[in-house]
């Protein structure tokens, strides 16, 4: 294993770590309903939802799944897949403005 | 004798391994886990390309969406992913007890957010939303459907460590095992977050007027 692996299972989280990042993710959760529900611009609202649904995806994959704490080669596969995916998407975003922008033309 | 034993080991150990080193099971998920990314992308992605041309048609509107109940079921999916890590931790320490609470809790948990999207498409098609309705219908049944079968798969997989446990085949030996399926339960869980956003919380008729 190369110096910039990780070794595995060096340094898991211990379960009081776990409960805390699950309380976390509780109130991400609580926050991303409150705001769909209160009359916010969509132009705060949607940078601030998908900005919690970042850092939810982001705490699971790190703490929960180990990616943190485990080899390079994990992280490596999973951020091709993860970025392909991130691609495609903000591709049909770019698409669903710009088809929006002609309707309102 | 003992030479013989020690090869016999050593190949056996790497039979799990790769050449870097690696579980060859764990690589194997996490190539898995890549290549599902861009499965759930291209769903996602079908889902907003036919929300644009969906065109405030009643009978299919978003506004069925009950968002108070489908945050519970999202609340209840996150917490599965808590139970899973609190179900390894639980394994790793020798702990059969706690596992078998855990993870018969995670599978639980799992089966209440199964529940609640049977009982949302019921709703849904009750209200004439039905998988034949649009493009637009199509491609949210098809997204949350495949979510749904890989809770399913899931949960049958969370029952099973369950029960080898029970039955004594499943100890702390196997904890990688356990790894590798919280690896798949965590990610249906990141795969939700996205959907639950994507779909249900962000007001896209104030973007695209």
């Amino acid at each position: 294993m190369s110096d910039t692996d990780h070794e595995e299972h060096a340094d898991h989280p211990d379960s009081s770590q776990y409960i805390v990042i699950g309380i976390i993710l509780a109130v991400f959760t609580a926050i991303e309903v409150a705001i769909s529900f209160a009359s916010v611009p969509s132009g705060i609202a949607i940078p601030a939802l998908i900005i919690l649904t970042v850092l939810k995806f982001i705490l699971v994959v790190l703490w929960f799944m180990h990616l943190r704490f485990d080899s390079g080669w994990f992280r490596r596969l999973f951020m091709f897949g993860l970025i392909g995916a991130l691609l495609l998407y903000a591709a049909v975003i770019s698409l669903m403005l710009y088809a929006s922008g002609n309707q309102q033309v | 004798m003992a030479e013989a034993s020690v090869t016999t080991a050593g190949a056996s150990e790497e039979s799990h391994a790769t050449s870097l080193g690696l579980s060859n099971e764990k690589l194997g998920m996490w190539t898995l886990l890549g290549s599902e990314c861009l499965f759930f992308g291209a769903l996602i992605s079908a889902y907003l390309i036919y929300y644009g041309r969906y065109n405030g048609q009643p009978e299919i509107s978003p506004a069925l969406y009950d968002i108070p109940f489908t945050s519970v079921s999202t609340f209840v999916l996150l917490m599965s992913s808590l139970g899973m890590v609190l179900a390894l931790a639980a394994i790793q320490r020798s702990d059969d007890r706690g596992f078998r609470i855990w993870i018969l809790s995670t599978a639980l948990m799992g089966s209440v957010f199964l529940a609640g999207q049977i009982y949302e498409f019921t709703w849904f098609v009750e209200e004439g939303m039905t998988l034949s309705t649009s493009p637009f219908t199509s491609a949210f049944y098809v997204l949350t459907s495949f979510h749904g079968i890989h809770v399913t798969v899931g949960v049958l997989m969370l029952v099973t460590l369950w029960a080898r446990s029970m039955t004594g085949r499943l100890t702390s030996e196997h904890a990688d095992v356990v790894e590798n399926i919280g690896l798949y339960w965590h990610f249906v869980d990141i795969v939700w977050i996205v959907i639950f956003t994507a779909i249900y919380l962000i007001p896209y008729e104030q973007v695209t007027g």
